[in-house]
């Protein structure tokens, strides 16, 4: 009666396993050093000119929506503080969480399941190396490291665009803007801000290779590998993002 | 049945995908220095028996015996010093796209580290040489530095051969070297098996769906002294340590040398035993 749960939690129960062995890999020799620095370069510089782009853009739309509400008060001056705690707190890491989502998660997806379907990893398992360890583990320490990097980018160049609204057009200062947009920032917000894309790292880069690497049926299988890493990586990233954002607000 | 010098032993082994039986009871052995050439029809469980004889695939049952250790549930772990051991080319060659020709020659040797006595330094040395001197046992030494999508598939399925040899493992596994390939090509591969396999003495396993490559493994040797392939006398070693395996629908339904496969009257096992089966 309950067969239909079936594949489901078969799929969870095997991305529980490969996510183990890849988290135990970490502390694990032999570490592929060239390797993470290589995703390190795919997933951190190959993604910085997107993610800029969008924080930029994002500042921006945030100044001038807010700035249009807050004008109604008399409350302009406020625009800084607004931008810096939306950028910081939810847009930076949530944005740049699912671009890197859409190119890299695709990319690891596409990447190994190419090499599964070509037996490549069977081919490396044969010369005796583990696959977890040589292909998941770089990723995930490259995804881990980088991501929050990238989210501090997106969130500074974020400010600047807001900045950018604030002085054109709502004839702020300099030091009106950005003396509010720093002050504002808690702890609270600096840490929510560097947790989330941590964790949304961990979810890119686990999604994508489990995708990746139980890829079957040849180039079909490939292109449904890699839809199923963007879809589950990013609907992960805003249900853990609903978890963590509950934890910081009641602390 | 079998004996701890065996270098291959399935007993009973099984394995099936949901209901459908990749291997079914499947038993054989093979000894040092011995070749099995195995037939099938596609899906008949042929590259499955290799993933199995080296734990790329667990059975559902049996027992599966590699250099007279049993493997059916050793760990990963485990498994790969085993692994060291034996060279393995896989169907469409299976390098990888991001290494270059060298770099995928010297993987094996990089990774298990079999020159680890020597020097750092010397050490890097010595693998780049046997790289090239791999790759010229394959006539490939001038594509070091290409990727694998610069070459053609013949050549792919060469460097295959060059990185499952380029250890000198004691087995060597080759799943449908000549697949695809021209009849010239096909004839320069297996020359270059027979070649592997004269000159060390190594037990091979080839699965493969052209009669040729089974006649040639069993009556060829390499000779040393000319370099050339040539006849292997009558009742010499070569022609008695060849066996023929017939697979079909994961059953091992014959086992045999090469007087014996082509006697066989049973239909399904003579639809190999001619010139052009498939």
């Amino acid at each position: 009666m309950l067969d239909f749960l079936k594949p489901p939690i078969q799929t969870f129960q095997d991305f529980v396993l490969v996510s183990s062995r890849a988290l135990g890999n970490v502390f694990r020799r032999p570490h592929y050093n060239s390797d993470i620095f290589q995703q390190m370069d795919i997933i951190g510089v190959g993604s910085l000119p997107i993610t800029s782009m969008v924080g930029w853009f994002s500042g921006i739309v945030m100044a001038l929506q807010m700035s249009r509400a807050l004008t109604t008060y008399g409350a302009e001056s406020r625009v800084g503080e607004i931008v810096s705690i939306t950028l910081v707190r939810e847009l930076g890491p949530v944005l740049t969480a699912l671009l890197v989502a859409g190119r890299n998660a695709s990319g690891m997806a596409s990447e190994l399941g190419s090499m599964k379907v070509t037996e490549q990893i069977d081919a490396m398992r044969a010369l005796g190396t583990d696959p977890s360890q040589k292909l998941v583990t770089p990723r995930l320490i490259a995804s881990a490291t980088m991501l929050p990097l990238l989210t501090i980018i997106a969130d500074c160049i974020g400010m600047i665009g807001g900045y950018f609204v604030a002085s054109t057009q709502l004839g702020l200062t300099s030091s009106e803007y950005w003396t509010s947009a720093w002050q504002v920032l808690e702890y609270n917000d600096l840490a929510q801000g560097l947790i989330k894309p941590f964790a949304f790292a961990i979810i890119i880069a686990l999604v994508g290779c489990f995708y990746g690497i139980r890829t079957s049926g040849g180039t079909q299988g490939v292109g449904r590998a890699t839809t199923n890493a963007v879809v589950w990586s990013s609907l992960w990233i805003i249900v853990i993002n609903t978890l963590i954002t509950q934890v910081f607000v009641n602390f | 049945m079998g004996t701890d010098s065996s270098i291959v032993r399935f007993e009973d082994v099984s394995l099936h995908f949901g209901d459908t039986p990749a291997l079914d009871h499947v038993s054989f052995e093979m000894g040092a220095g011995e070749t099995r050439v195995v037939f099938g029809a596609a899906g008949s469980g042929k590259t499955m028996l290799l993933k199995v004889a080296v734990g790329l695939q667990k059975p559902d049952s049996g027992r599966v015996f590699l250099f007279g250790q049993d493997i059916t549930h050793l760990s990963e772990e485990r498994l790969f010093d085993l692994r060291a051991r034996v060279g393995i080319l896989f169907q469409e060659g299976a390098l990888f796209d991001s290494l270059t020709i060298a770099d995928n020659v010297a993987y094996p040797l990089e990774n298990q580290r079999i020159l680890q006595t020597v020097g750092a330094g010397s050490e890097q040395r010595s693998i780049e040489e046997r790289v090239v001197e791999t790759l010229r046992f394959v006539e490939l030494e001038q594509t070091l530095d290409k990727f694998p999508s610069e070459l053609s598939g013949g050549m792919r399925r060469r460097v295959g051969i060059a990185r499952a040899v380029v250890t000198q493992p004691e087995l060597e596994l080759y799943d449908s070297p000549t697949a695809g390939l021209d009849p010239i090509t096909a004839h320069t591969i297996i020359s270059l098996i027979l070649k592997e396999r004269d000159t060390r003495n190594t037990a091979t396993i080839i699965v493969t769906h052209r009669y040729q490559d089974g006649q040639l493994m069993a009556n060829f040797r390499y000779n040393p002294n000319s370099g050339e392939i040539e006849a292997a006398p009558r009742g010499s070693e070569e022609t008695v340590d060849t066996k023929f395996l017939i697979m079909q629908a994961g059953r091992l339904v014959f086992e045999g040398t090469e007087p014996e496969f082509l006697a066989c009257t049973d239909e399904y096992v003579r639809k190999f035993a001619r010139p052009g089966a498939s």
